[in-house]
């Protein structure tokens, strides 16, 4: 370790606590409170990372969440892996292992680096103008362009971390702990707010915690000490919460803030286990104030990205807060007072400044007479033109700015250097005000966009608001926050300041160099590479509006969202075109402001909470006897059982031959089932379905068709009457939810004179369906009290019965075309009667079957599934069902549009069967039905929606939509496939027992 | 997101509530006798405009009322909140 890097500092580094951690493969020293990046420089390393374009070597630039640079690889190999983390953000810790990115086979030695030689051939745009032709290479140029502008690698297998969310409710969140933040909390939380604090650093304080200067004091003492006493008091405060190490990524619209809040990976590897890592919070406040501070800028000048070259503030927060200087021999380059604040602490440490270039012609401060003061030369109304050092800055040529700043004159003079120290003024963070709608506008004195317009109960304080000056943000941020919260006692009496600076800026976006701009590389975004050259050529080549010149030349569509250099981009574009800053917009700022986890987006919904599922009462059995499973809606549903080794397609064939030759057991219990009551219940049924209700007897059931108001089908089942006032309604599964909500629509909009009470009771029971010719034996043995002759129970009526005391309700239904009964039970009682079942159909070889089954034996009657058969396109006309569709009723939804003159059409399409030429071949469902496949181009007249190979009509079926197919019958069609055609003849839709023989025949 | 005052059971967040078009749309009385393109006014046309609008929300994972809303679409300030058959409050 260098120890001429590291000197005594402040509380916020622990000396006696020295942690050894892994970069690059090497092992280095820190101490506890070093970041990686003021490790990394404490032992003298600033190059860390290649660029993303022309892989040129990259240093560390910044000290915080802004950092383009320093991206790098934590914890390699491992499943802990994370790419493109600051190392400006990481906390290091004992066995901390990472790398660099972008770069092969080292950072030192990279062999993409020649892109920095071919540059002048990759301009902006290069890639889109490149790799156009031929079109069809494209996937071939894609594989080579991804292998080389990767970033960092994805971890490949399960996160080990727990991540979760949490909602905070307050009245008043605070997002920054700066001076102005912690003031404002202050004042909040005395006058009786709720108030939440965050912070996205380790500590509170922002950047004057540090600030140890004479030069700016607050009630004549230095700042950091009354802001240090200020912190002591807020945190003993009741109704104040403060949160460290949360970044605010976004502001939503009702001041609903979502922020990260970063619990343990400041840890060892061995002290996470079990904790929760990351967690998101979910913010609703009262009232937003924003005190997120302000970036500094940097500057933008010939080949101003070579590890070394530093923001100013980045040197002083190193040296002021971490004790480690970033060079030996460093000259600071600025165009304001900011820089002199960075000098005195180099000053202070005995650290050697080799000159200040200053481009303003007139310095006039009491900082910089100070540092004039200590013997530091001052290059005022000079520009650094150029820079020398492949791996590290070790050198800078410098001119003479001329009086409009546009050309630089005189000679060039070399000065050494091992860091170059950049000031270009600062830039309010205003990324989440904008966030939250807020519009800004342009202040021409310093040159920077400031909050304006706020769209929510809100407000911005300090410099995030465009206050710079220490006596500014507080005598602002008193007023305002008075005013906002409106309170009296704002718990500052007096509060003087004095500060050392001006605020006095000399602003040029784009240096001048005594090169030409083709032969610069000015960087304006470090982490996409895209230099001033390539925005002048965006704008040579007519892009005008900032979101288009940024997306050509990808300026500010980094992982940083361009935090450093989305201001000069829009100064130059502004300069190059002639025009006002911001009339050709400002870029939107979109969440997150920080790039969030995936872990933290998803936090507990992982793994089996990802998409919850939802099981039946019967599922358990389900899962003892081998079912394989199918997704229907959210519902998890027996799909099939197979025995033994059998597939699909032979379990299906076997269990439907059994439901027809003696009985089958299915769980229906995910039907939608809708309780209906009230005076008015028969009225509503009329008027939102197709059939007639009104004179349906109590006792018995119906099939029903529900229709959209534009006629076309959307859902379907069978209702029963129960009583006078009372029907219970089934729905499709997947509908049943949509069902409810139609129907609540219609009562509480169109019908609210309507006496008629809803209820969802689809998981109040299980529901059983027993069939085939030997069902009635095996319900007879479970009921035996219940008389099921043809008489007393015909097909389509329904008995309040119960099993061993339990009450139960059952149905004579059947969606199978076999004589079946639905035994209807309370929910927990579901699994028991179905082993009931089971054992009393033991002798009748009963077979359970599942969703695949029940669709084979419905289509051998022709029966729809609603969502299978139909899409939202098919009127109850289209699938040949006008039997359902009552003539009489003067009204019921869907009605009118029947007769549409779209709806009547001819020529729609319309549900018909199909039988292949070879009784063996089956169709595939959604396969194209074609009449002429000579014609070109061929005319598409339907497709297939159900097709099967039927065990009990031993010849394969389908159901399909066809154009006019409702007057084709006996008509040949062709279904083109991939390697043939296959021959089929449309039929009736109903393959099987079309006269009900087997649903009405005697048992 | 929306935080929305549901007229039944006070502030909520958006996401227990489906928006369910716009509201004041009446259900004709007497639908067989409209023609083609009456029908099709009340059946298909739908104002979208930027500023204020009139829509029905249903709190949906909530009391599952339906109710209507005036929303101004150009920044999400929503103007009122009122029950099915109340006048708007607002214009």
């Amino acid at each position: 370790m260098s120890n001429n890097l590291r000197f005594k500092t402040s509380k916020f580094i622990d000396e006696t606590y020295r942690v050894s951690f892994k970069f690059n493969n090497k092992t280095y020293f820190g101490f506890k409170g070093d970041t990686l990046a003021s490790a990394l420089l404490a032992n003298g390393i600033h190059l860390v990372g290649r660029s993303f374009k022309y892989h040129r070597p990259r240093g560390i630039m910044t000290s915080g969440s802004e950092e383009p640079n320093a991206i790098i690889q934590l914890h390699d190999n491992s499943s802990r892996t994370e790419p493109n983390v600051r190392a400006t953000e990481v906390e290091i810790y004992e066995g901390l292992v990472a790398s660099s990115q972008n770069c092969w086979p080292s950072v030192n030695f990279d062999i993409g680096g020649i892109n920095n030689l071919l540059s002048p051939i990759l301009p902006a745009g290069f890639y889109y103008k490149t790799f156009m032709w031929p079109a069809s290479f494209w996937e071939k140029y894609e594989y080579f362009i991804r292998k080389s502008a990767g970033l960092g690698k994805s971890p490949k297998v399960a996160d080990p971390d727990i991540y979760e969310h949490k909602y905070i409710h307050c009245d008043v969140s605070v997002i920054g702990a700066g001076i102005s933040g912690i003031m404002a909390a202050k004042m909040a939380a005395k006058n009786g707010f709720k108030t939440l604090l965050v912070d996205e650093k380790s500590y509170l304080g922002g950047s004057s915690i540090y600030d140890k200067s004479e030069f700016s004091k607050i009630n004549n003492q230095i700042t950091s000490s009354w802001l240090e006493k200020e912190i002591n008091e807020i945190s003993k405060l009741e109704n104040l919460e403060i949160k460290t190490r949360t970044s605010v990524a976004a502001f939503h619209g009702y001041n609903f803030l979502l922020a990260r809040e970063n619990l343990t990976d400041h840890l060892p590897i061995n002290q996470r286990e079990n904790k929760v890592r990351q967690r998101l919070l979910k913010i609703r406040a009262k009232k937003v104030i924003t005190a997120t501070g302000s970036i500094e800028r940097p500057l933008i000048f010939d080949n101003n990205d070579r590890p070394g070259i530093m923001l100013s503030s980045a040197i002083k927060r190193y040296i002021d807060l971490y004790g480690v200087a970033c060079g030996e021999n460093i000259i600071l380059f600025t165009n304001n007072d900011t820089a002199y604040e960075t000098a005195m602490s180099l000053i202070q440490r005995g650290i050697k400044i080799n000159a200040i270039i200053d481009n303003r012609e007139q310095i006039d401060s009491k900082i910089s007479y100070e540092v004039e003061k200590n013997n530091i030369k001052i290059y005022k109304g000079y520009t650094v033109v150029d820079t020398y050092g492949y791996r590290r800055i070790n050198k800078i040529s410098i001119m003479k700015l001329s009086k409009d700043g546009q050309t630089v004159i005189g000679d060039k003079t070399k000065l050494n250097c091992d860091c170059l120290g950049v000031s270009g003024g600062w830039t309010p963070a205003v990324h989440l005000f904008t966030q939250s709608g807020g519009k800004l506008k342009f202040r021409e004195e310093d040159q920077v966009f400031i909050p304006n317009v706020y769209p929510s109960d809100q407000i911005s304080i300090g410099s995030c608001n465009g206050d710079f000056g220490l006596e500014e943000i507080i005598k602002n941020t008193l007023s305002s926050i008075k005013k906002f919260l409106d309170i009296d006692n704002s718990e500052y009496k007096t509060v003087e300041t004095i500060s050392g600076l001006n605020q006095s800026k000399r602003n040029i976006w784009l240096l001048p160099s005594d090169k030409s701009i083709g032969k610069t590389k000015s960087f304006v975004d470090y982490q996409n590479d895209a230099t001033a050259k390539d925005i002048k050529l965006a704008l040579r080549e007519g892009f005008r509006s900032i979101e288009h010149v940024k997306r050509y030349t990808t300026t500010g569509m980094g992982t940083d969202q361009g935090k450093l250099g989305n201001m000069h981009a829009l100064g130059i574009i502004s300069e190059t075109a002639g025009t006002k800053m911001g009339e050709h917009g400002t870029t939107t700022f979109r969440p997150p402001y920080t790039p969030l986890t995936f872990g933290t987006i998803v936090g507990r919904n992982v793994g089996e909470f990802f998409d919850i599922f939802r099981r039946t009462p019967i599922h358990d059995w389900h899962v003892a006897n081998n079912a394989e499973f199918e997704n229907v809606g959210q519902w998890k549903r027996a799909w099939y059982y197979p025995k033994d080794n059998e597939n699909m397609h032979q379990a299906v064939q076997r269990e439907s031959k059994a439901a027809r030759d003696s009985a089958g057991i299915l769980d229906a219990s995910t039907l939608g089932k809708i309780d209906i009551q009230g005076t008015d219940a028969s009225e509503f049924l009329n008027r939102v379905y197709t059939n007639a209700w009104s004179k349906l007897a109590i006792g018995k059931c119906r099939y029903g068709l529900m229709l959209n108001e534009d006629g076309m089908v959307y859902d379907d089942g069978v209702t029963t009457r129960l009583g006078e006032n009372h029907y219970i309604m089934t729905t499709t599964t997947g509908g049943a939810a949509n069902v409810l909500g139609k129907l609540e629509d219609y009562l509480q909009t169109e019908w609210p004179e309507l006496d008629v009470y809803l209820s969802s009771v689809t998981d109040h029971f299980a529901t059983i369906s027993v069939c085939g010719p030997n069902s009635k034996k095996i319900v007879s043995k479970v009921i035996p009290d219940l008389d099921l002759s043809d008489e007393k129970f015909p097909h389509m009526s329904f008995k309040n019965s119960k099993i061993d005391n339990i009450k139960c309700r059952i149905m004579r239904i059947s969606f199978t075309g076999e004589h079946s009964y639905e035994i209807n039970i309370q929910a927990n009682f579901g699994k028991s009667v179905w082993e009931k079942c089971m054992e009393a159909g033991k002798d009748f070889n009963i077979t359970p079957y599942g969703t695949e089954t029940m669709h084979l034996l419905r289509a051998e009657k022709g029966f729809i599934i609603v969502g299978q058969d139909t899409d939202a396109t098919l009127t109850p006309i289209d699938l040949q069902m006008d039997w359902i569709v009552s003539k009489k009723k003067y009204d019921f939804i869907g009605k009118r549009s029947l007769y549409r003159s779209d709806t009547i059409r001819e020529d729609r399409k319309q549900l018909v069967g199909l039988l292949t030429e070879n009784p063996e071949e089956v169709l595939e469902e959604g396969a194209q039905i074609v009449a002429d496949i000579k014609k070109s181009p061929i005319e598409m007249l339907g497709h297939v929606t159900s097709s099967y190979y039927s065990p009990n009509l031993k010849k394969s079926i389908a159901l399909g939509v066809v154009k006019g197919g409702k007057n084709m019958l006996g008509q040949k069609l062709i279904i083109p496939m991939e390697n043939k055609n296959i021959n089929v003849t449309v039929a009736d839709p109903v393959f099987l027992d079309k006269e009900g023989e087997r649903l009405n025949a005697k048992l | 997101m929306f935080l929305i005052n549901c007229p039944f059971c006070g502030e909520r967040e958006q996401s227990e509530f489906k928006a369910g078009g716009e509201a004041h749309i009446v259900r004709p009385k007497q639908p067989t006798e409209l023609s083609d393109d009456e029908w099709a006014e009340y059946l298909f046309m739908r104002k979208n405009i930027k500023g204020v609008q009139f829509e029905r929300w249903n709190h949906v994972h909530g009391c599952r009322k339906w109710f209507n809303m005036v929303r101004d679409t150009s920044n999400d300030q929503i103007k009122a909140v009122y029950k099915m058959g109340e006048k708007p409050p607002v214009k």
